[in-house]
């Protein structure tokens, strides 16, 4: 195959579109005869429902109907959770709460009216008689005993407890010279996509067709899940995803008002439409991260690690979503980092709160686990006064090491660590900056270099270690006109798959990425899939579409050799031609497809037809790694944190598009930056969600980020065929460590060992006034 | 994010507006570029019967020299303060400050009246508006007065505007020979407002010393004020890095500093001084000559 188009930057071919306003999303979608929903949430976060009282809202102009939950008592299955883990408790959420409230947004009814605004105001009119119940807020509280009992009928508020163990961990920690603790904080985030989510149901009574729009990173898990939850059989629905302006994993999720929509255009035989507010967004979308980690370190004196042991307090919220409790077990899987480390012990304790449920955001558990371990090796280097770059070489495996099995159970494909270090190290100048920090100093100017090394679990992944299947699924059809269809069931929500894969058509069929069409998101038109999310859809799904086009490229090779008398593997694809190398003879890529569908002159037993479909299983997860390196500049006189400078080196891989490379990579950072120095989702002692809205939540802005210098090292996966690893996640898994390792580097002359994200100025400013009285 | 009904008034000329004002008296809200009423609606944390949209009024939006005074009307955006070259020449504290408001989408639908009207205690403006001795006209049905800036802040959203009042415009004056003035902030980082800012102007006399100085300091207290103890510092002296950190110390004085997520009272205290000293020294700079 000549790599015409992979592996070059081609501008998307979303953009266009999406530039112009051409783009269109769930709410841009407007039915004949729409209706809206709009919902009573609670404005507790712990209560007993006494009793809902919805006349006022019955008659209320406009609305045509009223729902509590106790009147969908048994009309509508519960929100589904598709991890299982051992001694798992079960903790079903109602589409709408009917009993009893746990959280903050949670729905207690539901308004439908003719108009949008109707529906607003008649959930004001809506009365609920809450009975108060002691909120239970703090994780680590809600593990005390006599601690008040979410889910009534258990005993405590432990969900579960998992627990992995690899390697002699007494051993290690005998042998060990030094054990370095820390207990480390990730906060609770808030995804914050720009679109919120959106929902319009539409049900055509007489074909008992329902069709459901979602603003979903899923469609084809959603249609199996809205079809047991709604009861009718899936072959009568139909979920269709149009553009959908960022997930970031909190639309990986099937949610109670899916459903809920669903069933009221069925009820109602009319279009109903209900439209995220950002307020809902905050509160009623799944939230990222909530652990606490408690870290024990053994080292010899030289810096080599024998063994590591954490326990994991993980904040799961009230109720289980789609992945809730499998979130902090992938934070066990790669606890390890890039490193050798013989034995490691992790105890993760998942615990219910009254607040909403956490679930996959970005990296999902996996920036918890390379901040864990990268926030250790630089207390490590810290204590043994050794460079930080130098600590992390000691303890690489090398690259004659892979394949390289973790204690863990993971076996890392790919990779050579110590190449992207030096790689980054040179890239940033990393001895100058020590020197120009050194000189800073004596002027009273505090910079920090902070460096990162990460590996991470993506491309998910073997369908035996994932909760519903791992694979994906490409069909691929080249019409009678020559123009090719590619249906993916990665649909993608902003990752470029409409690009990327019209480059791997154009070059398996010789043909220009113009010819070649991305149809996804579309449950009646793309065959079963998986969806978008923990970086497979490139590696998992893209290289089910290469299968496709393989299948079709050799099928249209056989027409070809017998039009023109060559053996089918003698001939190449190039330029829209099919070439034979031994006689240079060749046809009109057009032709041979024309034959396939008049078929009058097909080899003797081939089928006509041009259509291939491949469900691709992957053998493992690949591992894609690399090296961030950043400097902060701290202001001595207010603790405002500044990046100054941002060097990354990322290997995921062989590259399809590096622009769209680059741009994962420069959003994972920017949100990297959210986590590390701006973001936090704060419930108060009650409850309340008090970082509620874009005022009081901070995000990253474009002023906020220096000029990105990203480079890549290029280590192929021997996973899947085209080499591939993945990179959608790579940035907010590497960069949030790099952040943190920087500010605690500029406040080094202070005495500070660690502080805690979000890297708050006023936290910078006492920790530095502390130390200037220490002095 | 859907706010609850109203009744919605454009009207064309400010005769109208004001008719219009005096009709609905407190139940009515005057909408100029919205940024601060829209959310409060659309939260429904305001609710008001009828909305006065005066975005399509003419002859509000201007910036001009009137007996020796420069003229600002109050639709006059964010953006076009920024940018103007008279206050650029003549007062550019209103420019420093216009251009440290949210971000240029905020700029270009954001107004100085409405800003000043919805008087929020981390708004820009007033440190400004207080550091220029700027002066307000309100316009009613009754006719027009002025209000100095002092005056002007009552409280947390609080005015000294009369129900059925508008205010039409802003006067400043040009800087002084041998004035120098600058605005400092700490932005929050989510919303942008301020959690300190600090517009100093600083007059020096022929001899080198500080003839006159005025401070405005937005963000830290309910609502904007005037640190009389750093001017007091500052007046007659001869400027050194030390004096204006030592004035800048006084900054808080006298004031019970706000404390929300984002800065305890007590690092607002301690910014206020920090910011009073930067914009102190920037504007002595300035009216040293000097580029800052």
């Amino acid at each position: 195959m000549a790599m015409r188009y992979i592996g070059k930057p081609l501008k998307r071919k979303e953009d266009p579109r999406l530039i112009q306003g051409l783009g269109h999303y769930v709410d841009d979608l407007q039915l004949a005869g729409m209706h809206y929903t709009g919902f009573v949430r609670s404005p507790h976060a712990h209560a007993r429902i006494r009793s809902i009282d919805t006349s006022k809202a019955r008659t209320a102009a406009g609305v045509v109907l009223v729902l509590t939950g106790a009147d969908l008592q048994g009309a509508i299955g519960p929100v589904p959770c598709a991890a299982q883990l051992p001694d798992m408790k079960l903790a079903l959420r109602p589409v709408l709460a009917h009993d009893r409230v746990r959280f903050v947004g949670e729905p207690v009814a539901l308004v439908v009216a003719t108009e949008r605004y109707a529906a607003r105001d008649a959930t004001d009119l809506v009365e609920v008689d809450y009975e108060p119940l002691t909120p239970v807020v703090n994780p680590e509280k809600a593990l005390e005993k006599g601690c008040t009992v979410l889910h009534e009928q258990y005993s405590d508020n432990i969900a579960y407890r998992w627990e992995l163990e690899g390697g002699d961990l007494a051993k290690a920690f005998k042998a060990a010279d030094k054990v370095i603790r820390q207990r480390l904080v990730n906060q609770r985030l808030i995804p914050v996509a720009m679109e919120p989510r959106g929902v319009v149901a539409d049900y055509k009574p007489g074909e008992k067709q329902l069709t459901v729009w979602s603003s979903t990173q899923i469609p084809h898990l959603l249609r199996t899940q809205l079809a047991v939850m709604l009861g009718v059989p899936e072959s009568s629905v139909h979920v269709i995803t149009p553009e959908v302006g960022g997930g970031f994993g909190s639309k990986l999720n099937v949610y109670p008002e899916e459903a809920l929509v669903g069933y009221l255009a069925m009820r109602l035989g009319q279009p109903v439409k209900w439209i995220e507010s950002r307020r809902e967004n905050f509160l009623c979308t799944i939230h990222g991260r909530d652990q606490i980690d408690d870290v024990e370190v053994a080292v010899k004196r030289d810096g080599t690690v024998l063994g590591l042991r954490c326990k994991v307090i993980a904040d799961l919220g009230a109720y289980y979503q789609l992945l809730t409790p499998l979130i902090p077990t992938l934070t066990g899987l790669m606890i390890c980092g890039c490193y050798k480390i013989p034995a490691v012990r992790m105890e993760i304790t998942g615990v219910f709160t009254n607040k909403m449920a956490t679930d996959a955001y970005r990296g999902a558990g996996r920036p918890e686990a390379t901040y864990i371990i990268e926030r250790m090796m630089d207390l490590v280097a810290a204590e043994l006064k050794k460079d930080p770059a130098e600590v992390r070489r000691k303890n690489f495996p090398q690259p004659k090491d892979f394949p390289y099995a973790t204690p863990t159970g993971v076996t890392y494909d790919s990779a050579n660590y110590q190449k992207s270090l030096e790689l980054a190290l040179r890239n940033s100048n990393y001895k100058r900056l020590r020197q120009e920090q050194a000189k800073l100093r004596r002027q009273g100017r505090y910079i920090g270099i902070g460096l990162s090394t990460y590996v991470e679990i993506c491309a998910m992944g073997p369908s035996s270690a994932m909760p519903a299947g791992g694979w994906e699924s490409a069909t691929v059809r080249v019409e009678p006109t020559g123009k090719v269809n590619i249906l993916t069931g990665s649909s993608p929500h902003g990752q470029g798959q409409e690009t990327s894969f019209a480059q791997i058509g154009a070059d398996v069929l010789g043909l220009e990425p113009d010819d070649i069409n991305v149809v996804h998101g579309d449950t009646a038109r793309v065959p079963y899939g998986i969806g978008t999310f923990g970086s497979r859809a490139t590696a998992v799904g893209g290289t089910a579409v290469y299968k496709s086009l393989v299948k079709l490229r050799d099928k249209l090779a056989q027409i070809a050799g017998h039009l023109m008398g060559e053996a089918p593997q003698k001939l190449v694809f190039r330029q829209k031609r099919i070439i034979s190398k031994a006689t240079k003879k060749s046809i009109a890529f057009g032709e041979a497809v024309g034959a396939a569908y008049v078929a009058k002159t097909l080899p003797p037993g081939l089928e006509p037809g041009l259509d291939a479909t491949t469900f691709f299983e992957p053998s493992n997860f690949t591992f894609p790694f690399g090296v961030h390196v950043c400097v902060v500049e701290v202001d001595a006189d207010t603790g405002d944190v500044k990046l100054q400078k941002y060097v990354a080196v990322d290997d995921c891989g062989n590259v399809l598009n590096p622009l769209l490379v680059d741009g994962q990579v420069h959003g994972g950072i920017v949100q990297a930056v959210g986590q590390a120095l701006l973001e936090e989702a704060v419930y108060d002692e009650h409850g309340q969600l008090i970082t509620g809205e874009l005022m009081d939540y901070a995000i990253p802005r474009a002023a906020d980020i220096p000029w990105l210098e990203t480079s890549r090292t290029v280590t192929p996966s021997p996973v899947n065929p085209l080499g591939l690893k993945g990179v959608g996640e790579a940035g907010t898994i590497g960069a949030t460590p790099a952040l943190l390792n920087a500010v605690v580097d500029a406040l080094a002359p202070f005495g500070v060992r660690h502080l805690d994200m979000p890297v708050k100025r006023e936290r910078v400013w006492q920790l530095m006034r502390k130390g200037r009285r220490a002095k | 994010m859907i706010p609850a009904a109203f009744e919605y008034h454009v009207p064309k000329t400010l005769e109208e507006t004001l008719r219009l004002l005096e009709r609905h008296g407190d139940e009515a809200k005057v909408l100029a570029g919205g940024h601060s009423l829209l959310p409060l609606m659309k939260l429904r944390l305001a609710a008001p019967r009828y909305v006065i949209d005066i975005g399509r009024l003419r002859g509000m939006s201007y910036i001009r020299e009137e007996n020796g005074q420069i003229a600002i009307g109050a639709l006059t955006t964010h953006a076009d303060l920024e940018s103007s070259a008279l206050l650029l020449m003549r007062c550019p504290l209103l420019p420093e400050t216009a251009a440290e408001i949210g971000d240029v989408q905020v700029r270009n639908r954001g107004t100085l009246g409405g800003s000043l009207a919805h008087a929020d205690p981390a708004g820009d403006y007033p440190a400004s508006i207080l550091a220029l001795d700027a002066e307000i006209i309100a316009a009613s049905t009754a006719g027009t007065r002025t209000i100095c800036a002092r005056d002007f802040f009552v409280d947390m959203l609080t005015t000294q505007l009369r129900p059925g009042e508008i205010l039409s415009q802003v006067r400043v004056p040009p800087l002084a020979p041998r004035t120098g003035a600058a605005y400092c902030k700490l932005h929050q980082p989510a919303s942008g407002f301020a959690i300190v800012g600090v517009a100093a102007r600083l007059t020096l006399g022929k001899g080198g010393k500080i003839d006159s100085a005025a401070v405005g300091i937005t963000g830290v207290g309910p609502k904007a004020y005037r640190a009389a103890a750093v001017e007091k510092a500052l007046r007659g002296k001869k400027p050194s890095p030390k004096l204006l950190a030592d004035a800048a110390r006084h900054a808080a004085q006298g004031v019970e500093p706000l404390s929300d997520l984002h800065a305890s009272a007590e690092y607002r205290r301690e910014m206020a001084a920090v910011f009073t000293r930067r914009a102190l020294e920037r504007a002595i700079a300035r009216a040293q000559g000097k580029k800052a």
